[in-house]
């Protein structure tokens, strides 16, 4: 082999190890299940949406829309009562309910937009979750094509804008409980996944930040072997560790900030205009429902440093640490990604648990659920959020008094040092049952 | 009573044992020198002592203090000065002593530790600067500065010289008498026999987690029928 191709060599095999393989193997699956979900996308809209209809006129071109709601639709109740309708399309998982009213076919032969009333079943207020209800939104285009066909054919209106527009809308979405009138579900989720853009991303960072400070940290008094020094000091071990997460939640937060002060004006320039105050539709946030995504937040930030800085245990240098951050990035990035595209209650019932699990989901969805309501889910999260936090700290204080920190293996007599933190775990349950 | 009392010492890595039931007592003041080979278990020991390790069996007291049951008391009265140690390299040299000594002292007390630890450390000008830009031999008087500053009971020295040159690490071996001489109990390991012989009152031979030979200096020569420490060190090792 010629002295190129020994560096060559000696260079892919420093480089190509399993810390650099699977974070780009992990980002790989992420970015096809995403390629999957956008798959899925294009399956339900092919698939006819499941409608219901209540036609109170009897005129020509009412029967028009009809023929088309039949033509494109699913209609799983055709009656008279739009309680008992809404009762049907909420059994049988359907997205809207239209009304059309007496005076249909007479307004637009007055030359007077026929309105159709609508109300919207909203299931979940992520970009996803309004697909259904697009694709019924579609078949309202039909129907007024077919009813400007039907006008020009019958030669029933000269005025070319009816003609052209022969129909309006009289909006009301239904979700969570409340009734919004005047706005869609696609335009209530794009206002609510761009204010709930902004949570996820503020989670993220924060942990990012913050947890990567605290494994540089102990990456870095490793490597520099300021470590021993610092633990031979008159500081009990918890101080120390309080001390690095503490500090790192600082800095962490600080960063967090100034990266979001730049990060909100970009988000005021996409909204600019078209931004609606979803508090007009009774979606608002209290001063107590901050102070508990707050919680939510500390909670989680708090689990995400102890995490950091068991990792950051097992980290030997600087450049070790680096890589270290990468599982802490992915639990972070799950969350993000689901709440950015669905809502966590529209997922099935396996994954629902799944997200849940990760702590850093609990504040993502936090101002979402509380705008609904939802206390059970926020409260729950925070205490779930912060028992696992609570036992992240045990275990990196417990950790921190032991062999492990300095050699990276747990001292104990029989070989089971390649799970050291189960290992350690069942160290302490053996001396609590002593 | 003794500065430390080693009974019956023994760690274990897993399946390995790295020290194999070792004892010892260092009295007040004493230079005391654990030397072995490379692996023979002298860092092993003096982590432990220093509190950094955890104690498979075995009985340790420091300054009479059960070092299993209250390492906190232990660490107020040890200060351990590691082989490879470093300073904190964002830090200038001043700086870095009034860290370390702000966890022993406070107020004027603690001007008194750092305007020793300044003294002891005899960087000149150079202690306003980085530690990131010190030599080795610099950031090794910073660093013993800052181990010996504080008047441990106990300095728990690994390797002392590694690395130096002679004139670095004959300064260092005087401030180390002196503070010996002024009642700091030194627990010191070295591949360096000469500097053995030179500090050391007594001197503990350890080879495969065991001591195989304990003396004074001139016992051990005797002892062995040798001109100097190293020979000793070889004629036991060999054995």
């Amino acid at each position: 082999m010629s002295s190129l191709g020994k560096i060559i060599r000696k260079e892919v095999k420093e480089l190509l190890t399993p810390a650099t393989l699977i974070p780009i193997i992990i980002i790989a699956i992420l970015f096809g299940s995403l390629g999957g979900v956008f798959g899925g996308v294009e399956e339900q809209l092919e698939e006819p949406p499941m409608i219901a209809v209540i036609n109170e006129d009897g005129g020509s071109l009412s029967l028009v829309a009809m023929a088309v709601f039949n033509a494109t639709s699913d209609i799983v109740y055709n009656g008279t009562d739009v309680q008992e309708a809404l009762n049907v399309l909420d059994e049988k998982g359907g997205v809207s309910l239209f009304v059309i009213p007496s005076n249909f076919t007479s307004d637009i032969e007055n030359d007077t937009r026929g309105t159709i009333e609508i109300f919207w079943i909203m299931k979940g207020a992520g970009i996803m979750d309004s697909v259904p209800g697009a694709a019924a939104d579609a078949n309202l285009m039909y129907v007024d094509q077919a009813i400007s066909a039907a006008l020009i054919n019958g030669n029933m209106s000269d005025n070319a804008s009816l003609i052209l527009n022969p129909t309006q809308y009289y909006e009301t979405t239904l979700f969570k409980g409340k009734e919004m009138t005047g706005i869609s579900p696609p335009t209530i989720a794009s206002v609510m996944s761009s204010q709930s853009f902004v949570m996820p991303l503020i989670v993220m960072m924060v942990i990012i930040y913050a947890g990567s400070i605290v494994i540089s940290s102990m990456g870095s008094e490793k490597e520099n072997k300021t470590l021993e020094t610092l633990l031979t000091m008159p500081v009990s071990r918890t101080s120390i560790v309080f001390g690095k997460l503490i500090g790192a939640a600082l800095v962490g937060l600080l960063m967090a900030v100034i990266y979001m002060f730049g990060m909100s004006y970009y988000f005021d320039s996409l909204m600019g205009s078209t931004s609606i105050d979803l508090a007009e539709f009774g979606l608002t946030l209290s001063i107590l429902d901050y102070v508990l995504v707050g919680m939510s937040l500390f909670a989680s930030l708090v689990f995400a440093l102890a995490l950091c800085m068991i990792l950051g245990i097992f980290t030997k240098n600087y450049k070790a640490a680096q890589t270290m951050t990468m599982p802490v990035t992915f639990l972070a990035m799950i969350p993000m990604f689901v709440t950015m595209f669905t809502d966590v209650d529209t997922l099935p019932m396996v994954v629902k648990v799944l997200v849940l699990a990760i702590p850093f989901s609990h504040p993502m969805i936090a101002m979402r659920s509380l705008m609904f309501d939802d206390y059970a889910l926020v409260l729950g999260g925070i205490a779930y959020t912060s028992a696992v936090a609570l036992l992240a700290m045990f275990v990196a204080v417990t950790l921190f008094k032991k062999d492990i920190l300095l050699t990276g293996k747990v001292s104990s007599s029989d070989k089971k040092s390649r799970y050291p933190i189960i290992a350690l775990l069942q160290t302490i349950a053996r001396k609590r049952k002593k | 009573m003794y500065a430390v009392e080693v009974k019956d010492l023994v760690k274990n890595y897993g399946s390995f044992q790295a020290i194999k039931g070792i004892s010892f007592n260092v009295k007040e003041g004493e230079v005391f020198g654990l030397i072995g080979p490379n692996g023979a278990g002298k860092t092993t020991t003096l982590r432990i002592l220093s509190t950094l390790l955890e104690v498979t069996g075995g009985s340790i007291k420091v300054q009479g203090i059960d070092l299993r049951e209250k390492p906190d008391e232990v660490r107020r009265v040890i200060s351990y000065l590691p082989e490879d140690a470093g300073a904190y390299k964002h830090l200038k040299g001043r700086e870095y002593l009034k860290f370390i000594a702000q966890f022993f002292a406070e107020g004027k007390e603690m001007e008194e530790l750092v305007a020793r630890g300044l003294e002891i450390a005899n960087l000149g000008e150079r202690i306003d600067d980085k530690v990131d830009t010190y030599s080795k031999g610099m950031a090794r008087r910073l660093l013993v500065a800052r181990a010996l500053m504080i008047k441990p009971k106990l300095a728990i020295l690994d390797e002392l010289t590694s690395g130096l040159d002679v004139l670095n690490a004959q300064e260092i071996r005087r401030t180390v008498k002196t503070f010996a001489s002024q009642g700091t109990t030194m627990l010191i390991s070295s591949h360096n026999m000469l500097e053995v012989e030179l500090l050391c009152d007594r001197i503990a031979l350890i080879n495969d987690g065991m001591i195989v030979a304990e003396g004074t200096p001139a016992d051990l020569k005797q002892r062995y029928e040798a001109q100097n420490i190293e020979e000793v060190f070889v004629r036991v090792v060999r054995k």
